[in-house]
């Protein structure tokens, strides 16, 4: 919202407050500045009011040129050239004459040009910084000012404009009135209300006005009608400046009076032309379907979700938010219904919503408006389209009455204790009187102003106690919680192998968690990992979907590292994954005000799917850099299972391994780690045709665990270490290549007993030829309470072996 | 024999010990010295010839010589060793400059690192550090918190909603839902801080983004005042700021707090916004079943973005969120 200076200065004396004063008071109390003008401090005159007197016209260069005759009332006329051509003999224009110097340090001097001597300039709104018009030159009405008037006076170019953002609370400070109050307070000055002036108007009726009824969506609603309405009659300049400096553009009288009052006052107006109205004017919902051209000339499908203002045969306004074309002030009307509506806010931020349309109108309507306005403003206007307009009142049609925020039960001692000071009582009713609330310091009963209707609980109160006395004031105290905290076992475990990954040379990434269809159909997943859910308004429509698994977003960054050219390099991410797997319920929405009821908590939280915490990670290039000591090898399949069985190691997991065909991993080389039997982590090298499709380099590998899925760790019963010697043997077994190591493994530790400390495969040779391979292991035995003789280790390494033959048919290695 | 004889064996040896250049005539000198064959050992072997008095008076004095020997010896073996080591080592420098370490560098992101840190300050002042889903119960995000149905914030342009809209689920808008949820199921007094993802229907440019990081906090106890929010964002703005930081709280508007502030930081010479905060609304705390003659609460929240922006001076929203890992090693593992 733009502020002058100027006109804040008709309610509240701000003489001798500097600028930057005035803008600190803004934010002190809640509106933060957005940008501060100050028009006229890069222009210096003379700049005057000159009469075109005669124009000649240049027709001999690129463009046509004017040679202008100008009056300025300096006892000898003036010639200028001119390169714009909106205007003509007799009109009245700004002139700058030699010596004025305009915004962007333009000096003004006497100079040859096309042949002639200029001894001046016909200026634009633009060339004199009071907005981006430059279509063509200033010119004004007749009678609106004298040749030769100081310019800089009559346009009020000196001025400061204050742009503040309003929170959606605040909707009356969308006026002049609004935040003239907010300066008034907050600098602790006088303020005088615009609406007195308003309130104290009366007209003599000479007739029946255009009727007006509520039949939806409205709380109050008046329609003054006027007669006789001059429609030649110009915007006095100071009305169409104040409507300029607000952004807005100056359009007739009868535009620009119910834009002034709007925003002066803040209540919306809109004048409908009287003539066009068929018997009388009805807030009500549209037909569905029904067809409505706005004033932007944009024909639009109404639904009977939008409230409209309609007559006995047509829609003629988009209720709040646009009026209509056939009905709209044009340049022949004479008679004027006048509209001032409170309507209901929620139906306009509907209007405006699903029409796409914010205008000043609907910005302040959806926010609440005063409901004493709708009377007040519309006198305002009625008084000066009389005034300035030569137009007659008719009469006044009203609909609906004011309904006003409700008394509120104050204890001072709860605006203390919510802000932790001790003001004493005056000071709290004195703050909530400046913001115009009604207190009774005996009952601490406060009535709260009529353009406060989000004035409803104490709490409300003691935030315009708060900003009125200064959120400064408020003390700095730390509070002690009675707990002792920390991160829960899982939140630990979570930080711990984070570190720990990026100890061991990973880089975290943080993907967004939005996924492509062909990614999907790509990848080739299915079942879980294939039920998405779907984004209904998707940042871009190439990726609508939730990610089911962290792969995609670990490849796309892969592939972004990629190209920026990294090339050895291991990324990993923990982060939610969101699989449309549970039975969706509908939405639950309890009322509020009190605590649902435990079953309807449970509902509402069971109506939120799951979203477990993944870990992935991707293995792109080589294990290391190149480098002098040895040969840099590429990641291998292996080395995903490593990091992958390295953090089951960190949580304390017992885990077995088993080869798994599992999208998008090589169907040969995926390890299923599976703790207490069920599936937890998969790893290996990615599918070939992934790797191609994705521009990876082939055999790049990847690991995912579901650390959801990771039961708690428990606390560790120590075994007793002995302190017996050690007996080692090794056994070379000779097997099928079909029979995987981790189950000859198991085979013989199965066999061992329980001498048996540890195993170890320590080679693998698979030249044999047959479809054989050697596995080679060394067996650790160990006693608690003895040493082991030579008779007992024998018979457990052969028990061992013995098991493996048995159920793999291995024979020892000679 | 006589002493002046034995005298010059032992000098002998130990001149003959000196001069050793090396271990190897060092051995020469000493089987020349002491070996069987030496005078020192022939007269040793000798003494059994001589009479008892004579015997003790010399044997005495050949022990006596021997024992020089020895130590002369000793410490000449000592010096030839540490000159035999250290051309040794000499033959061994490298250069301890080559490149050691082989592994790829990893690291942290930035936001993990900062919501650990977060995370630790607040630990340690007793507030717990609550996690929850992403995707979320449009009651929890929106009603809950005193957000009406015909708030702007609930439209298609704000909020990501996941089909069927019927479900109800939304990305959540800010991680306040765990703020309801905590609420509901436990009572007061509550110390929570919640850091996670958040989600807004915005462009990626250089300073949003449709996914980002908030961290927000709560407390509802006896007697809570603005003071105690101020108090707290002081605090925690100067460990993220550093000791000279000064905050300010300036009036706004948010549905879920009354009174409502934003908090400000002046940090490199300027205001800068880092977030809102306010009285927790007694609407939102009657909803939850917190008793408001009891108690009352505050709550902030910070973007974790922007306060990475602003300590590490990033300039654009990009680096953060694009994982390229020149960007993410630059912050090891923030220690």
């Amino acid at each position: 919202m733009l502020i002058p200076r100027s006109w804040v200065n008709d309610f509240v004396d701000l003489s001798g407050i500097s600028d930057e004063t005035i803008a600190d008071a803004f934010v002190r109390v809640g509106f933060e500045i957005e940008a501060v003008s100050k028009q006229g401090a890069d222009l210096t005159g003379p700049l005057v009011v000159a009469r075109v007197l005669a124009i000649e016209e240049l027709a001999e260069h690129k463009k046509p040129i004017r040679y202008v005759e100008l009056d300025c009332n300096e006892g000898q006329n003036r010639f200028v050239i001119c390169g714009a051509r909106n205007f003509a003999v007799n009109d009245l224009v700004i002139a700058a004459l030699p010596g004025a110097v305009l915004p962007g340090n333009f000096a003004i001097g006497a100079r040859e040009t096309y042949g002639k001597t200029s001894n001046g300039m016909i200026c634009s709104s633009k060339e004199l910084g009071l907005g981006e018009d430059h279509s063509g030159i200033i010119v004004l009405a007749e009678g609106s000012a004298a040749v030769g008037q100081d310019a800089i006076e009559l346009l009020q170019i000196n001025d400061t404009t204050f742009d503040i953002a309003v929170n959606p609370d605040r909707g009356y400070a969308l006026s002049i009135r609004g935040a003239a109050r907010e300066i008034a307070g907050a600098l602790a000055l006088n303020f005088t209300d615009p609406i007195t002036h308003a309130k104290s108007l009366t007209f003599s009726e000479t007739g029946t006005g255009t009727p007006i009824k509520i039949s939806d969506g409205a709380m109050v609603a008046l329609l003054r009608s006027l007669d006789n309405f001059n429609p030649k009659a110009a915007s006095p300049i100071w009305l169409s400046r104040r409507i300029e400096k607000v952004g807005m553009r100056s359009i007739s009288l009868a535009v620009d009076v119910t834009n002034y009052v709007m925003i002066e006052l803040g209540q919306p107006l809109h004048a409908f032309d009287r003539a066009k109205i068929a018997d009388g004017l009805e807030i009500t919902y549209a037909k569905d379907k029904s067809k409505f051209t706005t004033l932007d000339g944009q024909e639009r499908e109404l639904a009977s979700s939008d409230l409209v203002v309609r007559d006995a045969k047509q829609v003629l306004a988009l209720a709040g938010t646009m009026g209509g074309l056939d009905s709209e002030i044009t340049e022949s009307t004479t008679s004027i219904a006048i509209e001032a509506v409170r309507f209901d806010p929620i139906a306009i931020a509907k209007n405006s919503r699903r029409h796409k349309l914010s205008t000043e109108a609907s910005r302040r309507l959806e926010r609440g408006v005063d409901p004493s306005l709708a009377e007040f403003a519309s006198a305002r206007a009625a008084e000066l389209m009389i005034s300035l307009g030569g137009a007659a009142y008719v009469g006044t049609s009203v609909s609906g009455e004011e309904r006003y925020p409700a008394i509120i039960e104050l204890d001072p001692k709860y605006v203390n204790n919510r802000l932790g000071t001790e003001l004493p009582n005056e000071i709290i009713a004195k703050a909530l009187t400046t913001v115009g609330c009604d207190v009774d310091t005996k009952s601490w009963k406060v009535d709260p102003p009529s353009w406060r209707s989000d004035l409803q609980i104490p709490a409300d109160l003691v935030e315009e106690v708060a900003r009125i006395v200064g959120y400064d004031q408020i003390p700095s105290v730390l509070p002690r919680s009675p707990y002792a905290a920390s991160l829960t076992p899982v939140q630990q475990r979570r930080r711990t192998i984070a570190a720990s990954l990026a100890a061991r040379g990973l880089t975290e990434v943080q993907n967004f968690p939005f996924v492509a269809e062909s990614t999907m159909k790509a990848l080739n997943y299915t079942g879980e990992r294939a039920a998405t859910f779907r984004i209904a308004n998707p940042m871009s429509e190439e990726t609508p979907l939730m990610r089911t698994h962290l792969i995609p977003g670990l490849i796309a960054a892969a592939q972004r590292n990629l190209s920026r050219g990294a090339r050895d390099f291991a990324l990993f991410e923990i982060g939610a994954i969101f699989r449309n797997t549970t039975k969706l319920v509908d939405g639950l929405f309890p009322p509020l005000g009190k605590k649902p009821d435990a079953a309807t908590i449970k509902a509402i939280f069971d109506s939120v799917p799951p979203q477990p915490i993944h870990l992935g990670a991707i293995f792109v290039g080589k294990t290391t850099s190149d480098n002098w000591r040895m040969k840099a090898r590429a990641y291998e399949w292996a080395d995903a299972i490593a990091e992958a069985q390295t953090v089951l190691d960190l949580c304390g997991l017992q885990y077995t391994v088993e080869r798994s065909d599992f999208a998008p991993w090589h169907p040969g080389r995926c390890a299923e780690l599976l703790v207490d039997g069920k599936a937890v982590a998969h790893a290996g090298e990615l599918h070939p045709r992934v790797c191609s499709e994705f521009g990876l380099p082939s055999r790049s590998c990847a690991l995912v665990i579901n650390l959801d899925a990771l039961p708690a760790s428990n606390t560790v019963k120590a075994a007793i270490i002995g302190s017996m010697p050690i007996a080692v043997q090794d056994v070379a077994l000779v097997v099928s290549s079909e029979v995987s190591a981790a189950a000859l493994q198991q085979s013989l530790v199965d066999g061992a007993g329980d001498l048996l400390e540890s195993i170890v495969l320590f080679d693998r040779y698979d030249k044999i030829g047959d479809g054989k391979i050697s596995l080679a292991f060394t067996l650790s035995f160990r006693a608690p309470d003895r040493t082991l003789t030579g008779e007992e280790i024998t018979a457990a390494r052969e028990a061992a072996v013995a098991n493996a033959a048995k159920l793999y048919g291995a024979t020892v290695r000679s | 024999m006589n002493p002046q004889e034995i005298n010059e064996w032992v000098s002998a040896a130990k001149l003959a010990f000196a001069v050793a250049g090396d271990l190897d005539d060092l051995k020469a000198a000493r089987l020349a010295h002491t070996g069987d064959k030496a005078p020192i050992s022939l007269a040793s072997r000798g003494l059994g010839s001589l009479s008892p008095d004579e015997k003790a008076s010399f044997g005495k004095i050949i022990g006596e010589a021997k024992a020089a020997i020895a130590s002369a010896l000793a410490d000449e073996t000592a010096r030839l060793e540490i000159a035999r080591d250290q051309k040794i080592l000499l033959e061994e420098v490298v250069d301890i400059t080559l490149p050691a370490k082989l592994t790829h560098a990893g690291g942290l992101h930035p936001i993990t690192i900062i919501k650990n840190d977060i995370s630790d300050f607040f630990l340690a002042q007793g507030y717990s550090v609550v996690e929850g889903p992403e995707l979320e119960s449009s009651w929890l995000n929106f009603d809950a918190l005193n957000i009406p149905a015909d708030h702007p914030a609930r439209t298609m342009q704000d909020t990501f909603f996941v089909e069927p809209l019927s479900a109800g689920l939304v990305l959540r808008t800010q991680t306040s839902p765990l703020q309801i949820r905590t609420m509901l199921t436990s009572e007061p007094p509550i110390y929570i801080i919640s850091p996670g993802r958040t989600f807004r229907a915005d462009e990626l440019d250089a300073t949003h983004s449709p996914v980002f990081h908030q961290v927000e906090g709560l407390v509802v106890d006896r007697g809570i005042s603005m003071a105690h929010l101020k108090g707290t964002l002081d605090n925690f703005a100067r460990h993220m700021f550093g000791p000279d930081v000064t905050t300010r709280l300036r009036p706004s508007f948010f549905p879920f707090t009354e009174p409502s502030a934003e908090v400000d930081v002046f940090f490199n010479g300027r205001w800068i916004e880092w977030g809102g905060c306010g009285m927790v609304n007694p609407k939102v705390l009657e909803t939850c079943g917190v008793d408001t003659n009891e108690f009352s609460g505050f709550a902030f929240g910070m973007g974790l973005e922007r306060t990475l922006m602003v300590r590490h001076g990033i300039t654009d929203l990009h680096e953060i969120v694009e994982g390229d890992l020149r960007f993410t090693r630059q912050f090891g593992v923030g220690l």
